[in-house]
């Protein structure tokens, strides 16, 4: 960078801490990326049958490889492609939601959005007997409405973020009421179908359900990233921010419907993943260290957290498990350990 | 910063739902002065100053910058003029100070771009002239409560606006780091220029530091002007609904308020005996 060479010396200190804390970002969203693409590579090779890496990269760069085409280009590569958007998407719309609310809880997986696509898909499949794509539709429109009404709710004289917390987690205990009561009156054949919406798995992946999320991650994702400096400055609160001249307005509502669409996208994908949403950013935080914008690398967390926990869900027991079953066991330890640690400390990421 | 730049309010109505906090308030902030709001609590002088700093839209009339209405304008051009520090803002978790600091230069920053040489220069200067350079990257939270206003105030200078409002700068300060902030406020406006408005609870401190004082009561400017032509016990008893002595302080030559409580009041009134504790045998 030019800048060391202009500034004059009682700045360069200045320059100095800032380039450290920068460098440790850079380092760890790198090592993040990079860790995406081992674990990637990794998935393609690993199954019943263990390609060679020779053979995973012919695959992809179309050839035909006896067998191998078949299995990794039709089951693995859609599955681990799948694994790297969702959890792309979850890590960066939880964080999003609990840096704008300032408060580590206030993901989108505990405040009932994914709630709200989760049983608008359950509906659809079990009630109206719908196609897949039909059945994706009304989830991704079940996750904007849930998000609207607790918004409105909570909007009530003022915009409070504790008050929309507290209302979403009330939403999100009644759409669980409901997504059972549909479940119980379920036809068995249903029921499979049903399940995924329960705990997110990454079993149905084929391309037609990643194109979708891929489209849609092509403009929300960068949507979102273009708004992390202005969300990184309303961390300082809503007036601080507003007298910096953020709109906050304008970013908490532009940058909420593509959260929220982009997680509803995901879930229509996946199901709801437990807990990825709600452990990415915190994780990331830490790693990361204070300062900077987490909306990259919480993605990068999110989407190593799903593809590790399907290795483990799919290869580490006897039997299988859905993603879900995974991030959920790993979720709710650090769940409790966050409510711990927040009561204490009053700490926002 | 050598062109002064003006702030007023005209007909202002400020209201919260139905409750009206202030109304047809008109007041003119002198230019490159330091002007102290002072009234009782709930009085409406925070709502006054956010919607000075363009963070409450009027319900009527306007506020009104350099000959234009706030309300309306791109909100970041005037984060460049105007600045405003809120009286309990949040500081994100183990973030460093000089990174605290440096989130004043938002306004001035494109979507992209990284910090320019300037940015590091005016962080810089900020730290220095708050004295707290070598706190720069020790975390905020490690900081005592006026090197953390001090830090706040310095993310304000480094926003770099000709005009800077202040909520209550030096509530939860004692008394040694509340004299620091405003000897630190009157150098800023001193050496820059910068019209300082700020809303104080201790009338004393504003009778001192103020060059213009507004008192409010009940969302109405009932006293407004240089605080020895304003500050009587009349207007304390107006505001505050309080008696009161009020006497030159020796100290500053300013107006000083002495409240006569129901306690603890000698017969006579005056004169005032530095020392004398008459009132704590009784």
């Amino acid at each position: 960078m030019s800048a060391d060479t202009l500034v004059p010396i009682a700045a360069q200190a200045v320059v100095a801490g800032r380039r450290r804390r920068a460098r440790r970002r850079t380092v760890v969203t790198v090592a993040l990326a990079l860790g995406v693409v081992l674990v990637f590579a990794a998935s393609l090779m690993i199954g019943q049958t263990i390609y060679g890496l020779d053979e995973v990269v012919r695959v992809i760069l179309g050839e035909t490889v006896p067998g191998a085409s078949f299995t990794v280009g039709e089951l693995r590569l859609p599955r681990a492609v799948l694994a790297i958007l969702a959890g792309f998407a979850f890590g960066i719309a939880g964080v999003t939601f609990q840096t704008m609310l300032r408060n580590p809880l206030a993901s989108p997986d505990i405040i009932g959005i994914t709630a709200g696509a989760s049983a608008a898909a359950v509906f659809g499949i079990v009630v109206l007997s719908l196609s897949e794509t039909a059945v994706s539709v009304l989830a991704v429109t079940g996750g904007l409405l849930t998000a609207l009404a607790i918004y409105l709710l909570s909007n009530k004289g003022g915009f409070a973020g504790t008050r929309l917390i507290l209302i979403g987690i009330g939403v999100a205990a009644m759409l669980d009421a409901a997504i059972t009561y549909v479940l119980s009156k379920a036809p068995s054949y249903d029921l499979q179908a049903a399940m995924r919406w329960l705990t997110g798995s990454l079993n149905g992946a084929t391309w037609s359900v990643v194109l979708p999320l891929a489209a849609a991650s092509l403009v929300l994702v960068p949507a979102l990233l273009s708004r992390g400096r202005d969300l990184n400055v309303m961390r300082l609160g809503d007036d601080a921010a507003a007298s910096l001249g953020v709109r906050i307005h304008g970013t908490r509502v532009m940058v909420i419907v593509a959260a929220v669409a982009l997680l509803a996208f995901a879930t229509a994908a996946t199901g709801p993943i437990a807990f990825v949403a709600f452990m990415a950013g915190p994780i990331a935080a830490r790693i990361v260290g204070p300062g900077g914008s987490l909306l990259l690398p919480s993605a990068l967390v999110g989407a190593l957290l799903v593809q590790l926990a399907d290795l483990l869900g799919q290869f580490a027991f006897d039997s299988r498990y859905p993603v879900g079953v995974v991030t959920g066991v790993l979720g709710a330890p650090f769940l409790i350990y966050l409510l711990i640690r927040t009561n204490r400390a009053g700490g926002s990421l | 910063m050598t062109e002064s730049h003006s702030l007023s309010a005209q007909a202002l109505t400020l209201a919260y739902g139905d409750r009206t906090i202030v109304e047809r308030l008109d007041l003119v902030i002198p230019p490159g002065r330091i002007t102290a709001i002072v009234g009782a609590n709930g009085c409406g002088k925070s709502t006054l100053l956010r919607a000075l700093a363009r963070l409450i839209p009027p319900r009527e009339g306007q506020v009104v910058l350099d000959g234009k209405a706030l309300h309306g304008r791109p909100t970041k051009e005037i984060a460049r003029t105007l600045g405003l520090l809120p009286q309990s803002p949040i500081a994100p978790e183990g973030i460093a100070v000089a990174d605290l600091v440096g989130r004043g230069r938002h306004p001035h920053q494109k979507l992209m771009s990284r910090w320019s040489a300037h940015d590091y220069e005016v962080v810089a200067r900020a730290l220095a002239s708050t004295g707290i350079e070598e706190l720069a990257d020790r975390s905020v939270d490690e900081l005592s409560g006026g090197q953390r206003q001090r830090a706040w105030i310095a993310m304000a200078l480094a926003q770099e606006t000709d005009i800077l409002l202040l909520d209550e700068p030096t509530t939860f300060l004692d008394v040694a780091h509340q004299i620091e902030v405003l000897d630190l406020l009157t150098d800023l406006n001193r050496e820059h220029g910068t019209t300082i408005v700020m809303v104080l609870h201790d009338m004393n401190l504003a009778a001192r530091y103020a060059d213009h004082l507004f008192a409010l009561r009940a969302g109405q400017v009932v006293a407004s002007g240089a605080p020895h032509d304003v500050l009587t016990s009349e207007l304390i008893r107006e505001v505050f609904d309080l008696d009161a002595l009020v006497v030159p302080d020796p100290v500053s030559g300013s107006p000083i308020v002495l409240p006569r409580g129901r306690h603890h009041v000698t017969a006579q009134p005056e004169p005032v005996q530095t020392g004398a504790s008459d009132g704590h045998d009784r």
